[in-house]
Formats: structure tokens, sequence, C-alpha cells
């Protein structure tokens, strides 16, 4: 893909509300943003701004009330639920604040998970997560149970599962946001190598300045209006 | 999938004791069911086995039972002359007049008084039920006032083991023998001379004529020419159908009485398969909206839940069947409506039941589990994460 003539995520128009009983709640207006393919963005704001329902929407996990978002060419605002649910298989990884791991599956068996959706045999599918483990250091702890793991470590997991496919686009909501300070660093740096290494487009909503600093690009969003981050120290201003 | 059928089952395996008391409540439904059809079954394959393909039974025409039943010396005669009769290694035709009535004896551990039939049987009745041996002493000698008692009879009734004398139709009957019929219902009757015991009864006509088919495949002409012989006025049946036809009635009742209190009691237990499997949902909410985000679609959800919802039931299925199968070690005994007698009977566990169990059980878990895993393959994704 060029990067240059065509955006990886193109939104357009993009406006989103929640109704509370008969009162209609603007949450997102006029959005328009676009992302290059292996840019790793960091989308920041107060609490409320809409922040998670951008990241929700370019997910494919929410419905638009109008505009376009358009990824690797796909206009996944015109797709229907179960369209939706077979692109968001192919095309987006998820990083989730309290990791999201099922409780009852070894880490091996979380990181298969996205796999079931592929046509590949077990055995296939069970080389790939481990693999994945072991880009995230993890290789030695695949039986282990998620109750078994740090925090720091359950992100990693999460962090695996979620690269296990390839996607086109990673999304992480807060992913450092359940952590203490140097398992934070330990999955900042991982998200880093995933975006500076293997070229990864990142796309995270985060409160902490120390993670947006990883992201190349950052945006910010108030009150549902997107607007470029004001030049302030990272340090002070959240 | 197997992986989806492990997150499944290592559901269950993780709320063990939620798991294990709404399976409890299964198993108690499942063994209720089990138990009674098979006792339905164990009476059914009692009055079954007691009959034989080769034997023919005579009755009088649209009697139910050999109790109901009169046939007189003449007739009696005429079928016994019959020529799809087998002849026995001595050269006699293998046919046995029969007179079978009841009387009262009392039950060794309850006192209560109960119909027991006994079966006036002449030498050639002994050859007709090879299954029948003696366990203690010896069969009793043509033309005298001795009697053996069934081994269900010697251990159920008072006073009638071996050397006991027994009262009843104002004479003395003595008992030399205590004969083993298997599972079969001769094990309650009580056997001795039929022309002492039609004298002692005051009785001129047979309850029955038994007689082996020389051939089993003549059965038709043998019943066709009995039936429309204008000297008799009897109808001929194979014994294994006679025998059948004797268990209908309680088998009805009892399937009947199984399957009503079976229905009762799974209400309580699919709502509490409900009950469980709503929490499961609700307690699960996040992790459902992640399957859901990565890819999985609500189709997948419900299969899941529902999955999860037929292991309890087999689970529930297969502990009480496990506790059923220890029936079969029992014997228990009731009046049989069609003879008004005493029955001794076990409980029977069939590949059928086995199969029909399992199936109610998997019955209970879908009803239990259908409605849960609707509700979470709906869930809104994002409500749902934010909720987690």
């Amino acid at each position: 893909m060029n990067r240059e003539s065509s955006p990886l995520v193109q939104i357009k128009d993009l406006n989103k509300s929640y109704r509370r009983g008969s009162q209609i709640i603007p949450v997102l207006e006029n959005i328009v943003l676009d992302i290059n393919e292996g840019d790793f963005l960091a989308l920041m704001g107060p609490s409320g701004s809409g922040k998670s329902t951008l990241l929700n929407l370019i997910a494919g996990l929410d419905q638009v009330d109008g505009g376009t978002i358009k990824i690797g060419g796909v206009e996944i605002t015109s797709l229907s639920e179960s369209e939706l649910a077979e692109w968001r298989a192919g095309n987006v990884g998820f990083i989730f604040q309290f990791y999201n791991l099922i409780p009852v599956l070894t880490a091996l068996e979380n990181v298969e998970l996205p796999l079931l959706l592929t046509g590949l045999t077990r055995k296939e599918r069970q080389e790939h997560a481990a693999l994945a483990l072991e880009l995230v250091s993890l290789h030695d702890r695949m039986d282990h149970y998620p109750r078994q793991l740090s925090g720091g470590q359950q992100q990693r997991v999460a962090i695996a599962r979620a690269v296990v496919t390839d996607p086109t686009i990673l999304v992480a909501d807060e992913p450092t946001g359940d952590l203490d300070r140097t398992s934070a660093e330990e999955v900042l740096q991982l998200m880093d190598r995933l975006s500076g290494d293997l070229g990864k487009t990142i796309i995270m909503v985060t409160h902490d300045p120390r993670a947006a600093q990883k992201a190349r690009t950052m945006r910010y969003l108030d009150k549902g209006v997107l607007a470029d981050a004001p030049e302030i120290s990272f340090t002070e201003r959240f | 999938m197997e992986l989806l059928l492990f997150y499944s089952f290592r559901n269950l395996l993780t709320r063990r004791l939620t798991t294990f008391l709404t399976a409890s409540g299964m198993a108690l439904v499942v063994f209720v069911f089990a138990s009674i059809v098979m006792l339905a079954e164990g009476l059914q394959e009692t009055l079954v086995e007691t009959g034989s393909r080769s034997n023919v039974v005579v009755l009088r025409r649209s009697a139910g039972s050999e109790m109901q039943s009169g046939i007189e010396r003449e007739q009696a005669a005429i079928v016994a002359t019959q020529p799809e009769v087998a002849l026995g290694q001595d050269g006699r035709r293998l046919v046995a007049k029969e007179l079978v009535v009841l009387i009262n004896l009392r039950k060794r551990n309850s006192g209560s008084p109960t119909n027991v039939v006994i079966r006036g049987i002449s030498q050639t009745s002994l050859k007709l039920r090879p299954q029948l041996k003696i366990a203690v002493g010896r069969f009793p000698r043509p033309g005298s006032y001795e009697i053996m008692v069934g081994e269900s009879v010697a251990q159920r009734f008072e006073n009638v083991g071996l050397g006991k004398v027994l009262s009843f139709a104002t004479r003395n009957w003595t008992v030399v023998g205590i004969f083993d019929a298997g599972n079969t219902g001769f094990s309650s009757e009580i056997w001795g001379d039929v022309d002492q015991l039609m004298q002692a009864f005051g009785r001129n006509v047979y309850s029955s004529v038994i007689f082996r088919l020389r051939n089993p495949l003549e059965f038709q002409e043998a019943k066709e020419r009995i039936e429309s012989d204008p000297r008799l006025t009897l109808e001929a049946k194979r014994e294994t159908t006679y025998y059948k036809d004797q268990s209908k009635a309680l088998a009805k009742f009892l399937r009947i009485l199984g399957l009503s209190l079976t229905c009762i009691f799974s209400v309580g237990a699919v709502i509490g398969a409900m009950i469980t499997m709503y929490a499961a949902v609700a307690n699960r909410t996040g992790e459902i909206a992640t399957l859901r985000a990565l890819g999985f679609r609500r189709a997948t959800i419900l299969v899941a839940f529902l999955v999860e919802s037929l292991f309890l039931g087999l689970m529930g299925g297969i502990a009480g069947l496990f506790f059923a199968s220890f029936l079969q070690l029992f014997t228990v005994s009731t009046t049989n409506f069609q003879t008004f007698s005493e029955l001794a009977f076990g409980f029977s566990l069939s590949f059928d039941i086995v199969y029909k169990a399992l199936s109610f059980s998997l019955i209970m878990g879908f009803a239990g589990g259908i409605l849960p895993a609707f509700r979470a393959s709906k869930l809104n994704i994002v409500e749902s994460l934010r909720q987690a």
C-alpha cells in the first residue's frame, strides 16, 4: 500500500451520539482522521471526551451515526454485523486495559483463540501461538493460566493474542492503565518494538503521558472534537 | 473447535460447587426416570423370559389370562392331538394341561396377605419349561399332596420353606422342593399335581393347555386350526406373546408414573440449570464481549453456552444413571394387575434406557441453557466491555 497517497485508516465526517432516554448525547462530531500504515498513534483527552468510542468505531465494535471509516480499502461502516465480526477476526488485534484473557484457558490457548477463526490446523495454530508468546518473551509460561501470571505478564499474553493473526491494525485501550510502572514500561517497550521493528499500525487510547511519549503521532480529543495535542509537557499535562 | 468445547467444559469445572449442585438436581431427575423405567423393563423382561417362543398357550377365547380361562377336558384332548404338537424323546406329545388358581399367603416382612399363583402341573409341564431347576429338595410326586415353591415365594412368604405344610383348599400340602426358574414369573408361583389340585379346588376344567410346537414356524397353522375348530371356543398365543401381554398394563402404568414424576421434577431441574447458566452469563459478560471482539459470531457464543449447559445435563445424566445402575442389585415384588397375583422382578438397565435417560438429560440441559445462551449471544460488545 502506498503510504503517501492512501492512508491505512481514513475517517471522514464521523458522528456518533448516545441516547439516554429521550435525550441524545453527542459523543463524536465531524471527526476527520487519517492514519498511515505503520503509524503509532496515541489518542488522548479527558474522560468522556470520546476516545474509547472512536477506538471502538475504528475497531468495528460499534456502529457510526454518520460518516465513513475506511481501513485498508474496506469501508467498515457499510459492513453488516456478521461481516464486521469476520473483518475484525482478520484485521484487528485488541489490547485491553484489564487484559481480558479467558481465565479458564492457558496462555497458549488464549493466544490460540483468534486463530480458531482461521483455516489453520491445530498444530499450525499452536505453532503460531507459541511463536507469538516467544515474541513477548513468555514462551516458558505458555501452560500457565492467567491467574498464575502477573499483570504485566498477562498484558504481554494479551499482546501476543493481538498480534498472532498478523492484523492490519492494533487497537489498545489504556494498555498500561492497570499496571505498575515497571510492567507498564515493559509493555510500552513491546508496543514500541511492534511498531518500530515489525511495522505494526497501532492506535492507542491512553491517559498516561509516558505511554503517549512512545507514540509517533498524538491526537487530542475534547468534547468529541479532534485536535492536535497542545505543545505542553506530557508529565505536567495529565 | 475443540478449544471452544474445552472452554465450555473448563468453565463448569471452575465453578465446581454450582456445577455439582445443578448437576445433582438433574441427576436426581434422571435417577427417578431411569429407576422407574428400569422397573417397567424388569417387569417385562421377567414376564417375557417366562415364555418360550416354541410353546403355545391355549386359553378360552377372550380370557385375558389363565386365571380367567377354562378349558373342558374334551377340548383339552382335542388340542393335544393337533399335528403341530412336538413329540418328546419318549414319543409322548409335549402337551401340559394346567390349572392356575390363587391362594392367600402372608408376606414374611409385613405379614400382609397377598395372592400367590398355584399352578397345577403334569409331568410334561417340566419338559416345557427346561429353565426350571430344583434348587433345594425334589420335584413333587405325581398324584400326591406335595408341592414345590419358586425361590421368590420361598424368600418372601412365611412358612413356605422346605418341609413346611401349607393348608389350603381343605387339604394339607407339603413343600418338598424349592425351584429356581431364573428371572421368570414362575419364580413367584407354587407348583403341584394338577389332578390333586383340581380335586381340592373343586374344578373340573383346566385353565390352559400348553404345548411345544414341532416347528416354531408352524404357529400360524396351529393357531388357525384351533381357533377355527367349531368344537373349540379357544384361542392360541405364543407363550412369549401371552406373558408379554400379561406385563402390558403394569409396565404401562409404571412408565406413565415414571414419565409424570420425571416431568414434574425436571421443571425444577431445568429452572436450576437456567439460574446457573444465567449466573454464568452475568459473570462472564467481559469474556463474551472479548470473544465477540476477537471476531467470534453471535452463533458461536450461543453454541458455546449451549454446549456448557448440555455438558451440565450430561454430567447429571451420567451421575443419575450411575446410581440407578446399582438398583439392578435389588428385587421388588408387586401385584400384577393382569393376574392379581404377586410377581417378583428386578430392575433392568438396557441400552435403550441409557439412551433415553441421556437424551432426557441433554433435553433438560438444552431447555435450561437455551435462554441464557441467547442472552449471551445478544450482549452488546461495547457495553459489556465497559462493565467487565
